[in-house]
């Protein structure tokens, strides 16, 4: 199976995120770079589907030469190729990141292309299914279980409180969530096997962002609660500030 | 002229309320801009669902009813919506953002060549310009964005925005479209339980940590939970420890909710956990860790042991419920 996985590099979950001068862009100084976690189920799925069926893994990313060690990092799980795509770090518009992924895409005769269901910066859930539609092919998003039999797949979905079963024809795109399998460690092997893979460096299409940042701001403070007791004695009096105070039960 | 077009999602042959929150917010938006509000129902029984759209406001009601509509398919309805988008001339078009919503609305963003706001908390109009404000880095920052695009489209956080009645008497007008041949379609749902309530659509919230001790003890949040109505959450560690199931799992990889109530028991407060819980309207904390970061984060805490606590405050509310 010849399997694309693509990924972005993303700022670390621990990372306390800080407003640029600007006032317009996230201040990445010091910022520790990983996978997007949901790209890391993708890969692992990609991998898991050529180790029994043989083919390979291309891991495909959008962004400045500064990201090649964590596309390193995803090549170190496994896989076999990758292209980078020379783009800016911040691109506000997924249409256009959606452009420039369909742009490499196309022609390559994938199987299957994956995604992790979003990316843990921009939160947008976007790029899969616009991709999916440039390219005609069928889309099952935030997957968290999937067979696949010859040309067909069935997949779960999670939806709110449940699952949802779909079913399509491969070649198709799948973004994947937590729960559909658990991402291997990069071994040392992988590691060295890794640092010898030539990176495809594909041009970026430029053209204006639908999308414009106008501001970026921190949500509200919350303003200090209070320790209402110790214990079960606590309890009453808890309840008597929901019901009077907080006025939510 | 501004004409917004909220797409409404049915599931069960019921109108989900972020639809209706979702029409309250059109209204809003239609006064701002000036234009109108049109509600869009597909399915393959939706020709009697007509009451609420004009309720909450909606001027104009399209129905597309067909009984290939039965079983949804995310990519047949994108290419519905912004066939119809097209022929009513609408200008801006709402979904909630719910699994379905945030499913079909990019779909139908690829066909309309416009660009998407995914997951909005407020929108502002000044100047005529619309302004919407969504939360990033799981909710860490928040991004205000406009947008540039024959249309404008946009999902709304569900819970968020009010649904309020505006009540009109709609024009509804049947529409006959051919339907696309599917390519990605739903054979059945499942529930994770009858009447399991999703931490993203519930008003109350009651969550719990490793300071629970063990899968063994969530009975304990269950019936504080089934006093309250509420929906259970976890925190990553007791879903990695496999005490719970990932769809319960709230945090920065997992859900982002905005209940009016979240009652965290036993849960440190990790900053990915908070990131995942704190536009909750009140937290109430429960840890016996007086230096938990929860409790900074927290509107009311108690600072004790859980196995206490929890079955003093289900016995408490359920009195409350008695009188």
């Amino acid at each position: 199976m010849n399997i694309a996985v693509c990924i972005k590099e993303v700022p670390d979950t621990e990372t306390r995120p800080r407003i640029h001068e600007n006032g317009k862009e996230l201040q990445t100084e010091g910022i520790k770079w990983i996978v997007n976690p949901y790209d890391e189920f993708a890969i692992e799925l990609g991998l898991q589907l050529t180790e029994k069926q043989g083919g390979e893994v291309t891991i495909i990313s959008f962004g400045p030469k500064e990201i090649e060690p964590t596309i390193r990092s995803a090549l170190a799980m496994g896989a076999q190729k990758a292209i980078r795509i020379d783009g800016a770090r911040t691109i506000n518009d997924p249409l256009l990141v959606a452009k420039n992924l369909t742009n490499v895409l196309k022609n390559r005769n994938f199987d299957l292309i994956l995604f992790g269901k979003q990316t843990i910066d921009d939160d947008n859930a976007q790029i899969a299914q616009l991709v999916a539609e440039a390219l005609n092919l069928p889309c099952a998003a935030v997957v968290v279980k999937l067979e696949l039999e010859d040309k067909w797949a069935v997949a779960e979905r999670e939806i709110e409180g449940g699952k949802e079963i779909v079913k399509f024809a491969i070649p198709a795109v799948i973004s994947c969530q937590k729960g559909l399998n658990e991402p291997r460690y990069r071994s040392l092997k992988g590691i060295m096997a890794a640092k010898k893979v030539v990176i495809e460096e594909v041009p970026a299409i430029a053209e204006p962002e639908k999308v414009q940042v106008e501001k970026l701001s921190y949500p509200p403070q919350k303003a200090a609660g209070r320790i209402v007791g110790n214990g079960a004695e606590a309890v009453p009096e808890l309840v008597r500030l929901l019901k009077e105070e907080a006025k939510v039960i | 002229m501004a004409h917004i077009l909220v797409v409404y999602e049915i599931r069960e042959n019921k109108i989900k309320k972020t639809s209706l929150e979702a029409t309250g917010l059109a209204v809003r938006l239609s006064r701002e801009l000036g234009g109108t509000v049109s509600a869009l129902l597909m399915g393959s029984q939706v020709n009697h669902l007509t009451s609420l759209p004009g309720e909450y406001g909606a001027q104009k009601v399209y129905l597309l009813q067909h009984p290939d509509l039965e079983k949804h398919s995310p990519d047949v309805a994108a290419r519905l919506i912004a066939e119809i988008a097209r022929d009513i001339s609408a200008t801006h078009i709402l979904m909630g953002a719910s699994a379905m919503g945030k499913d079909v609305m990019p779909r139908v963003a690829f066909h309309l060549n416009s660009p998407l706001a995914q997951d909005v908390i407020t929108l502002e109009v000044q100047n005529g310009k619309v302004f919407y404000t969504r939360p990033i880095i799981a909710g860490k920052l928040l991004a205000q964005i406009s947008l540039q695009g024959e249309y404008q489209l946009a999902t709304i956080r569900p819970n968020v925005f009010p649904a309020e009645k505006n009540p009109r008497t709609p024009e509804i007008i049947s529409l006959n479209k051919t339907i696309p041949t599917p390519r990605v379609q739903v054979q059945q749902t499942t529930a994770a339980e009858v009447g399991k309530l999703d931490v993203t659509e519930a008003e109350i919230i009651v969550s719990g940590g490793r300071g629970m001790q063990g899968p063994e003890n969530w009975y304990l949040i269950e019936k504080l939970a089934k006093v309250l109505g509420a929906a259970i959450g976890a925190s990553r560690a007791v879903v990695d420890a496999r005490w719970r199931e990932h769809g319960e799992q709230v945090g920065q990889t997992g859900k982002t909710v905005s209940p009016k109530l979240y009652i965290a028991c036993g849960i440190s407060g990790a900053i990915q956990h908070q990131a995942g819980m704190a536009s909750s309207k009140y937290i109430v904390a429960i840890n016996k860790d007086p230096e938990a970061p929860i409790f900074k984060l927290a509107d009311y805490g108690v600072v004790g042991d859980v196995f206490e606590i929890l079955p003093k405050l289900t016995e408490e509310i359920q009195k409350l419920r008695n009188q």
